[in-house]
């Protein structure tokens, strides 16, 4: 064994946009070992459950993170459905499926222009981002804000698409996909983006299963799991299957993200297609009683809230287990093993979201 | 078309039991989903939540909060130190046998930790005691 040095990464980086802290455990350029440590920005919004309202807990749910704002209110709400037995209008479901993959889109392009900025390929980066752009303006107009959708409540949705702008979504969507596919095909063909992902943190079918992994990273393993399997929202009425790799490397892990991109247009569309009229919310009675886990799949993979009703207007308890922490056992695992200058790529690879994890 | 609620069967067991049914679980090819602590008047409810093939199910134990000890699970399932360390440092719990123990330092928070107190608990300690209510003449 070599002389061993300890590399503090993080909490402040520059491909990091968010803290959080490894120890690298390094013997030259080689990492032998990553110790990772969270908490940096933790904003207790779990115990504020005990003294909002349960209704007005939808608000703080969909601030836990600003890019699946839209699928945290969604899963939130879709606990308490659970937890009341609440029948949720059809239009509604349809409704949280397209905003749900909206987000999802504008989440996967925000990262693949971070993982392409992570080595140093400046232009790429900017596409990936000026193509976000007109679907950020998409979500405005249709849920009224950019980031905070606020559209997702108990129940139900708060506003309706109206059946012309739905004609206008679909046509901007188009548009959008074409571009998407430009720029993902970037990804997928490009020599230096391969030399920089394909061999590059690479981690077992087995591995990343028994280490707990999901989303992208899950399934870039050849782990076919996808919440949305669940049939949760009208995802039980749309033809789609989970999106796998088996290379298990970061290259395997940006072509799930860039294929699902290609997944999500075609979920709107199909739900643009199915959508029926009627409406969009029910009148919520009572106080929730009992606990319930609801899974969705967000962009970085099975967001879990889980809430315990009293049998009053405050929770007894709310948990969010979100999909950076249960990927931070698989990014130690990735990283033994490495060299140095890879890391960057490697702990981007797992799309981390930090304010996520610091619920 | 009717909304969509998965079943979530919940296995209360004694700790003495936890590892083994664990290892079951492992065995019959379940991943591990989360475990989280709930802090209720007596107890702590610690549930483990695992999935197969879309199957949810949790097992939970219910231990005093005078004795709240608990063996670890990262024998089984490796990547349960996360969630360990976070019963640790934020619960107070102590977790026995962890693989990758941080010994209170997995989170760094600028409150003193651990929250484990309930919401009545944390209103009487914030309410003003009869000692130091301003204005009061003694």
């Amino acid at each position: 064994m070599g002389k061993q040095t300890i590399i503090p990464f993080g909490p402040q980086h520059p491909v990091l946009p968010e803290p959080i802290h490894l120890d690298l455990v390094l013997e030259d350029e080689k990492v032998v070992q990553a110790i990772p440590s969270v908490g940096f920005i933790h904003r207790g919004l779990e115990r504020l459950a005990e003294k909002r309202e349960f209704a007005e807990m939808v608000y703080v749910g969909e601030r836990i993170c600003g890019i699946c704002s839209f699928i945290h209110s969604h899963a939130f709400c879709h606990a308490i459905e659970g937890v009341m037995k609440i029948e949720v209008p059809e239009r509604a479901q349809y409704l949280r499926v397209i905003w749900g993959e909206m987000s999802r889109i504008h989440s996967h392009l925000l990262w693949l222009g971070l993982m392409a900025d992570s080595f140093g390929f400046e232009n790429l980066f900017m596409n990936s981002w000026r193509i976000r752009e007109r679907l950020l303006d998409l979500i405005e107009a249709t849920a009224g804000g950019r980031v905070i959708f606020g559209s997702c409540k108990v129940g139900g949705v708060r506003r309706d698409i109206q059946a012309d702008s739905m004609t206008d979504v679909f046509k901007e969507l188009r548009e959008i996909e074409e571009m998407s596919r430009e720029i993902t095909s970037v990804f997928e063909k490009d020599s230096s983006v391969k030399q920089r992902t394909v061999g590059v943190g690479v981690i077992s079918k087995e591995d990343a299963y028994q280490l707990g992994a999901v989303g992208p990273v899950l399934r870039a393993s050849g782990n076919a799991i996808d919440m949305r399997q669940l049939g949760y929202g009208a995802y039980g009425n749309l033809q789609f299957a989970p999106i796998v790799e088996t290379g298990g490397d970061c290259y395997a892990r940006t072509m799930v993200r860039c294929r699902e991109t290609h997944q999500s247009f075609g979920l709107i569309r199909q739900a643009i297609e199915k959508i029926t009229s009627g409406p969009i919310e029910v009148k919520i009675t009572g106080m929730p009683t009992g606990e319930f886990f609801a899974r969705l799949e967000q962009p970085r993979g099975e967001v879990l809230h889980y809430v315990k009703g009293n049998g009053t207007k405050f929770l007894e308890r709310y948990r969010v287990r979100t999909p950076t922490f249960a990927n931070v056992p698989p990014l130690v695992h990735m990283l033994a093993g490495c060299q140095l200058a890879d890391v960057p790529v490697i702990v981007l690879s797992i799309d981390p979201c930090i304010s996520c994890t610091e619920r | 078309m009717t909304t969509q609620f998965e079943e979530q069967p919940v296995l209360n067991l004694d700790r003495k039991d936890l590892v083994s049914k664990v290892a079951e679980l492992k065995k019959d090819g379940y991943r591990l989903v989360q475990v989280c602590a709930t802090t209720l008047a007596e107890t702590f409810d610690i549930t483990y939540s695992f999935d197969k093939a879309y199957k949810f199910t949790s097992l939970r134990l219910s231990v005093p909060r005078a004795d709240a000890v608990v063996p670890s699970i990262t024998g089984e399932y490796f990547g349960a130190f996360t969630y360990e360390n976070e019963l640790q440092d934020l619960f107070g719990l102590k977790v026995t046998d962890l693989k990758l123990d941080f010994k209170g330092n997995f989170y760094h928070l600028a409150k003193k930790t651990p929250f484990n107190e309930t919401k009545a608990e944390a209103e009487k300690a914030a309410a003003p005691s009869a000692e130091n209510t301003p204005g009061q003449v003694n």
